[in-house]
């Protein structure tokens, strides 16, 4: 299972910015067990952002997000409702975004971290991957992780060793940041690239001792 | 004369790279580099180039300082945690270093270690703004550095060629926004696409320095077009480059480098020769060049 928390809900604001209509979009799988997707998490949410000024366009739940075919299947009933919307805010772990985010054309927001990948692995079916860093970036890259889909894992652009689009480290595997570009190019959003983003905090991929504390943590540590 | 004192006059800079040899015995490169002396403004000194394993730009920095050449540290992410660089950043101004020139670096996999951990706990932006934030006397985490902080000018690369261009310049500008004075660049083959980059970031008002590397054979030439990212070297360069026998190649390769180094001189600040080894011939360039 792969464990989330609810990002700060500051954080969250802050990265909607002047986007006024939300859709809101939750998983019912692990994320509902770590209560940062599934109906509650999504009610939750809607009246937090409500509270705030933001009109929720629709708020849909799908069984699991990391599965880009149910994705696809249940976000096909909603194509008005997305029309309407100025973005997507994913409450799931950092595959889920990056599946969502592969399958729309909208802008995604993460509006949780991903802090473990566990014992047990929720769907996992195609090339997102997620490190859980315990600080999503998301956001920030078109819903495109630049730690697992980067070689070096950058964060503030490419490292210029991309040739014909393709990492300098396997010239088979597309270079992360190309991706990340022409992802935002299309949603309109390249201006992001342009903000400075400091160095990440390694201590926050270390599950916290709240965690190991939890139910959800021992059923994967049987004694 | 400093680099920082020629940025500052508005000099043509003129730097070269020096690659520390892989084994101990290093007065060879060092002596090679003594014609240079009054026509080359400053030496980088590589940081494990290609990600090969050999003496590091530290100690090689020093020797060069030790006879009163200038020289440019380079630091690359591949291979140092935070702790490391801004350790090294101090260990660099301790010995009297003045100029660093913060790059990624290549992966650890291009070299001769590719068993190696990548490390990359920083890019080079987040390298710089370290480097700018130990010169405000603060490391990283924010504690105060003792006494006096170190100084350096601070300069980092682009590269003119990448394709898209785009994020290239967005990157640039942030490294400009963390500290980078001056920027080095890929080798450059075509004029006009330099020229057209150029106009790009002429708003950006920093000095540029145009990279530029000898083409020792016509498969060289090949080779960097099918794997180097951001390089393109016109097929009338590499014709001309083979037209000739094999005895007058580096006659002919220093011809080509001088005659870009004439038609870039007046679209930057200064220019940046990688010699790959031929350290003995870039003095007849820039005589060829008229610098």
């Amino acid at each position: 299972m792969l464990y989330t928390e609810n990002k700060p809900i500051d954080e969250i604001l802050q990265s909607l910015g002047k986007e006024k209509n939300i859709f809101l979009l939750g998983c019912n799988g692990c994320a509902e067990v770590c209560q940062t997707g599934g109906e509650e998490a999504l009610s939750a949410m809607k009246a937090e952002l409500e509270k705030a000024g933001k009109k929720i366009t629709s708020t849909c739940l799908v069984d699991f997000l990391c599965n880009k075919m149910l994705v696809t299947t249940r976000l096909s009933r909603q194509r008005d409702k997305l029309q309407q919307s100025d973005s997507i805010l994913v409450l799931t772990c950092g595959i889920g975004v990056q599946a969502v985010s592969k399958v729309v054309d909208k802008v995604v927001h993460p509006a949780a971290n991903t802090v473990s990948l566990g014992g047990l692995q929720g769907l996992w079916p195609s090339d997102e991957r997620c490190q859980a860093c315990g600080d999503c970036a998301l956001d920030y890259t078109g819903g495109i992780c630049p730690i697992t889909f980067c070689a070096k894992s950058l964060l503030n652009g490419p490292c210029g060793g991309a040739k014909n689009g393709k990492c300098e480290v396997d010239n088979e595997k597309d270079c992360g940041w190309q991706l990340i570009y022409e992802r935002l190019q299309k949603v309109g959003r390249c201006d992001i690239l342009k903000k400075v983003r400091t160095a990440r905090d390694h201590g926050k991929m270390l599950p916290s001792s709240e965690l190991r504390k939890t139910s959800f943590y021992d059923i994967e540590n049987p004694a | 004369m400093k680099l920082a004192e020629c940025f500052k006059q508005g000099k043509f800079v003129i730097t070269c790279e020096v690659g520390p040899p892989k084994g101990i015995e290093i007065d060879k490169l060092i002596d090679e580099l003594e014609p240079l002396r009054g026509k080359v403004d400053a030496f980088n000194v590589t940081d494990l180039q290609s990600s090969v394993m050999r003496v590091g730009s530290l100690a090689t920095c020093r020797l060069l300082k030790d006879r009163d050449l200038e020289p440019i540290m380079q630091m690359t992410c591949r291979d140092r945690n935070r702790l490391g660089l801004q350790s090294d950043v101090l260990s660099a101004a301790v010995l009297g270093i003045e100029n660093l020139l913060c790059l990624t670096g290549d992966h650890p996999k291009l070299g001769d270690h590719p068993q190696a951990m990548p490390v990359f706990d920083l890019d080079s932006v987040q390298l710089l703004s370290a480097v700018k934030s130990l010169m405000n006397g603060k490391d990283m985490a924010g504690n105060d550095l003792e006494g006096r902080p170190p100084q350096f000018t601070l300069g980092a690369v682009v590269n003119p060629g990448a394709d898209p261009l785009e994020p290239q310049i967005m990157k640039m500008e942030k490294k400009i926004e963390v500290g980078a004075e001056f920027f080095q660049t890929q080798a450059v083959y075509e004029v006009d696409k330099f020229s057209d980059f150029m106009g790009k970031v002429k708003r950006l008002n920093v000095p540029v320095m145009a990279g530029i590397v000898f083409l020792k054979s016509p498969a060289m030439a090949k080779f960097m077009n099918a794997s180097v990212a951001g390089i393109h070297v016109p097929d009338d360069i590499i014709n001309e480059l083979a037209s000739v026998p094999k005895e007058q190649r580096v006659k002919k390769s220093l011809e080509i480098s001088a005659r870009l180094i004439k038609q870039l001189k007046d679209l930057c600040q200064g220019i940046h020769i990688m010699s790959l080894g031929w350290e003995r011939h870039i003095a007849a360039v820039l005589e060829m060049a008229r610098l």
